[in-house]
């Protein structure tokens, strides 16, 4: 068991920069998730505290111990592969104990851990086959045991879940959370799938083009975005931005949609705004706060339906409003079709406005 | 009434493909297997005919009269006898084996370890050395047995079959490097982070995740350097010429062939066996051969 | 040397400067890399760059060895009528039989890829028995085939009364016969080669052709040549070298007879080097291998990185 901290962590590869400079505490025990899109550096960053990559310029600490110069072996940590990367000529048990019969442990030993990690992984009917006669559920299991038998201080995962079907990953994500639940090692967690990063994580770390956006509990990602891509990148159906401008009426503050739509901002948030009357910004609100007009609401606007996705419990629709194509989430019952026209709400209360030239929410 | 007609000739234009289809099909076949006979007769005769020679006695291979296709007068093996008893043709065997043996071995050695650094160890130069390499195996054996006769000379090791283990690594490792590099390059990098952190130094790396991961290209290999080896003919015949000393290849060609006039049959004998074990060898692992050779050569 | 030399490139840290353990850890990785290349760098600068470079310089002495003559010894082959068939006979050996056996390689890979695949390997396996014969071997089988009293041909030809065919001692039946073993031997390489890239064009492309209206010959014309195209070319420049430079066939069948009309570099070079003595001129006649080769090599490399490029 150990914290993890980072400090001012580069990563340049010949020229261009795949982290640019990064501060980061992972406290003890923790699940934390690195999640952005491809290309933000979260492998990179994943990999430079495996001590696969070389640092460029900063400070890696596990347990308060300087590591930048530690061969990974040396770090006391273990790695969960999006390949799995198993060796295929050898069984299952021996995958598992390689790194164990490596640093030569008794026999009895590896033998023991391995058929702990075995039963907590449920593959111990599995010790035995070779990873060709394994499905691809059974692989990340063992992959996970052969990281499980070390019993490391920090855990890696890069991408676990990214080769397995939907169904599948939902059972894995369970299972590794269990497993997290049980052993309680600190772990760090990459994946460019948010739904991942939010259901698993104790804190979300996004990152983008080489540097955190933000870092939180699911929970503040969600509903105080620090900036616009994150605002963007977490929620599915993404948020909805629009250019607006903010504009003093009569004492109160209005945010402007172009020239049809204006919105009375909640008064709580008076103050929070006031100093940006008067400029350019971007409004924004997730889908799941747009809904159909029911009895006794105003109505955001009417719009003309351009298509629906019907998904069951809920119907997203979408429309355009000043040439950007929006998304709303109604009730089934509302039943949309595409063309007709219907009046829609908003939870003026869940909106946020983001300030075009810092990208921060305010 | 247009419709139905349109339809029936849809119809009858389906058929008519479906049937075509089939019969185009069945031409297919029947001229793929004529070429195939056709071929396999060309390429088998003269093995068939070697071995009718060695089984048949002098005077029938002297009889002109008869089907030298054919065995008339009675299988003998006089001829295989007389090769192991009274010829040094195991003197030959031995050393080729020998020879065979020890040039397997340094290849192998040599070419897994270099392959492994240019594949996983980049480091600077090694993508001249990988170039340079490929280049080496384009070299042939009749580029440079001049020099290599006046440098064994020099080195006092000509007419040894030592001189055979010394040389025969150039014509061996460079292809093998080769394509221990294509197949050390298709192992994922994961399996060697992972080897990395499970606690793995270079040489496990190397002989506990690299060699047997391999495999079948190390088996290739092995293959390769075998049959080269066994079947070189240029260096011994210019290096070596004592008896003693001599392997199977030159030994069969040059030293059998004295004698009486019908030493056919004892000469079809003896290059039937000294080529027996690369086909036997051939004929249990066809496709490592041949998966070595195409990735090979595909990869280069 | 080499290892030294990399470990001068990483000078050694200073214990107090920050990174000073990477570096010698990456040191150590760099010094096992050049150290487990050593034995094959070793091998080529010994066995392959010296007596290459060493070539060069017996082909300038004169034939006792006890003189520097220049380019005597090329000028010398120049005015030899034997070195301008031994060139004309290695051009024409080398084009006519690599032509003969992408041919048939070709068509031999067609016919096992059009059969049911149950029955492909059997059928591949009997057609690469010439290729694991030792050459030198399998040609004493066809010298008995050819082999002028007792010649099995002649007797399937007299059977069909056409006269007996002078095999190895008239000159172009000579040169046939060459050729005829060379591609025996080397057809089977073809045919794998070709058998490898037929397989790994995917069905698809030829079921959408199909779809498209296509023909087999169409099918084949633009499919399949196309998707081969880089294969096709690899391989014969591969098997120009290795037939350029064949030495087996031509030594067993005909020793270069009759009249050195079948001598090719190689046996040429062995006559003259080996036989006669006359190393510096032997190494002379190798040399002349030398460009052309090159040239080859040379294609051969860019074939391959353009390949590596596109994938």
């Amino acid at each position: 068991m150990a914290d993890v901290s980072l400090t001012k962590l580069h990563k340049s590869f010949d020229r261009t920069e795949a982290v640019c400079g990064i501060d980061l505490e992972i406290a003890d025990n923790e699940f934390v998730v690195l999640v952005g899109p491809s290309g933000c550096g979260k492998s990179t960053t994943l990999r430079m505290i495996a001590g696969l990559e070389e640092i460029t310029k900063g400070d890696i600490r596990i347990g308060g111990e300087l590591v930048n110069d530690v061969p990974p072996k040396d770090r006391d940590i273990a790695m969960v592969f999006q390949n799995y990367a198993l060796y295929p000529h050898m069984t299952v048990f021996q995958n598992m104990s390689f790194g164990l019969r490596l640093r030569k442990y008794p026999k009895k030993e590896i033998q023991r851990r391995v058929e702990d990690a075995a039963e907590v992984l449920g593959i111990s009917e599995l010790l035995q086959r070779r990873p060709k006669q394994l499905s691809g559920g059974q692989r990340q299991r063992v992959a996970m045991g052969r990281a499980i038998v070390r019993n490391p201080r920090v855990f890696l995962f890069d991408e676990p879940l990214s080769n397995l079907d939907a169904k599948l990953r939902q059972q894995m994500r369970i299972e590794i959370k269990r497993v997290h639940q049980h052993l309680n090692t600190t772990t760090v967690y990459v994946t460019h799938d948010q739904v991942e990063a939010m259901t698993l994580a104790d804190r979300v770390v996004v990152m983008n083009n080489g540097l955190i956006e933000q870092v939180g509990t699911p929970g503040e990602l969600y509903h105080q975005p620090r900036t616009h891509f994150v605002a963007g990148f977490i929620g599915s159906p993404a948020m909805n931005f629009l250019d607006c401008k903010l504009e003093r009426n009569s004492g109160n503050l209005e945010v402007k949609l172009g020239d049809m739509l204006t919105l009375q901002v909640p008064a709580d948030r008076g103050s929070r705004y006031e100093p940006y009357v008067g400029r350019g910004l971007v409004f924004g609100i997730r889908p799941e706060h747009v809904h159909e007009k029911r009895a006794g609401e105003d109505a955001f606007a009417e719009v003309m339906v351009n298509f629906i996705e019907p998904l069951g419990m809920e119907t997203m629709v979408y429309f355009t409003i000043n040439g950007v194509e929006l998304c709303g989430r109604v009730s089934p019952e509302a039943d949309p079709r595409p063309g007709q026209t219907i009046s829609l709400t908003i939870d003026i209360g869940k909106m946020h406005l983001i300030e075009s030239e810092t990208n921060l929410v305010l | 009434m247009t419709n139905i007609v349109r339809n029936n000739g849809a119809l009858s234009a389906l058929l008519g493909s479906k049937t075509s289809l089939h019969t185009n099909r069945r031409w297919a076949l029947f001229a793929s297997y004529a070429c195939l006979i056709v071929f396999v007769i060309f390429f088998l005769c003269p093995p068939f005919y070697m071995l009718v020679t060695s089984l048949k006695t002098n005077a029938e291979i002297a009889n002109l009269a008869t089907n030298p296709w054919l065995i008339e007068q009675g299988i003998t093996t006089e001829h295989y006898t007389h090769l192991l008893t009274e010829t040094a043709f195991l003197t030959y065997f031995k050393n080729t084996v020998i020879v065979a043996t020890f040039v397997v071995a340094i290849t192998m050695v040599i070419s897994v370890l270099a392959a492994y650094a240019l594949s996983r160890l980049s480091f600077w130069g090694s993508g001249v050395i990988a170039t340079g390499v490929f280049l080496v195996y384009l070299v042939p054996d009749s580029l440079l047995f001049i020099p290599l006769f006046k440098i064994v000379g020099g080195l006092g090791l000509l007419n040894s079959y030592w001189v055979l283990v010394l040389v025969y690594p150039t014509l061996t490792v460079p292809f093998c490097t080769w394509i221990m590099i294509g197949y050390f390059a298709s192992i994922p990098k994961e399996l060697d982070e992972a080897a990395l952190i499970d606690g793995a130094n270079h040489m496990q790396m190397l002989l506990k995740v690299f060699i047997p991961v391999a495999l079948p290209g190390l088996i290739a290999a092995t293959i390769f350097a075998f049959t080269v080896s066994w079947a070189s003919f240029l260096y011994p015949l210019a290096f070596i010429y004592s008896d003693n000393q001599m392997v199977l290849t030159v030994g069969t060609v040059t030293t059998l062939i004295k004698g009486d006039v019908f030493h056919w049959g004892g000469l079809m004998a003896g290059a039937l066996l000294a080529a027996a074990p690369p086909v036997i060898l051939y004929a249990f692992l066809m496709d490592y051969y041949i998966s070595g050779l195409t990735s090979g050569a595909t990869k280069g | 040397m080499t290892v030294s030399g990399v470990s001068r490139d990483f000078p050694k840290p200073h214990p107090s400067i920050r990174g000073g353990a990477f570096y010698l850890w990456f040191r150590r990785r760099s010094t096992i890399a050049v150290m487990m290349c050593f034995p094959l760098l070793a091998l080529i600068t010994c066995l392959v760059a010296y007596p290459f470079a060493y070539s060069i310089y017996l082909s300038m002495l004169n034939k006792a060895e006890t003189a520097f003559v220049g380019f005597g010894n090329f000028l010398f082959l120049f005015k030899r009528e034997t070195f301008w068939l031994v060139v004309q006979q290695s051009i024409l050996f080398a084009l006519v039989a690599v032509i003969f056996k992408a041919l048939i390689g070709f068509i031999a890979a067609h016919a096992v890829n059009t059969i049911p695949s149950k029955g492909q390997r059997k059928w591949r396996g009997m057609m690469l028995v010439p290729w694991v014969i030792p050459p030198a071997l399998s040609t004493l089988g066809w010298w008995w085939l050819f082999e002028p009293t007792y010649s099995a041909f002649n007797w399937l030809l007299e059977e069909f009364a056409v006269p007996a065919v002078p095999w190895l001692s008239d000159v172009f039946w000579a040169r046939f016969s060459v050729i005829l073993v060379n591609v025996w031997v080397g057809a089977p390489f073809f045919l794998i080669m070709y058998l490898a890239a037929l397989k790994s064009i995917p069905e698809e492309l030829y079921e959408a052709a199909s779809i498209d209206g296509a023909s087999a010959w169409q099918k084949l014309v633009h499919v399949t040549l196309p998707m081969m195209r880089n294969i096709i070319a690899i391989t014969i420049l591969f098997s120009i070298i290795v037939t350029f430079a064949n030495f087996d066939i031509v030594r067993v069948l005909t020793q270069g007879g009759p009249r050195n009309s079948t001598h090719l570099f190689s046996t040429y070079a062995f006559r003259v080097g080996i036989e006669s003595g006359d190393i510096p001129l032997g190494a002379a006649v190798s040399l002349f291998m030398f460009p052309a080769l090159a040239i080859l090599a040379f294609v051969i490399l860019r074939n391959v990185r353009q390949r590596t490029v596109s994938i």
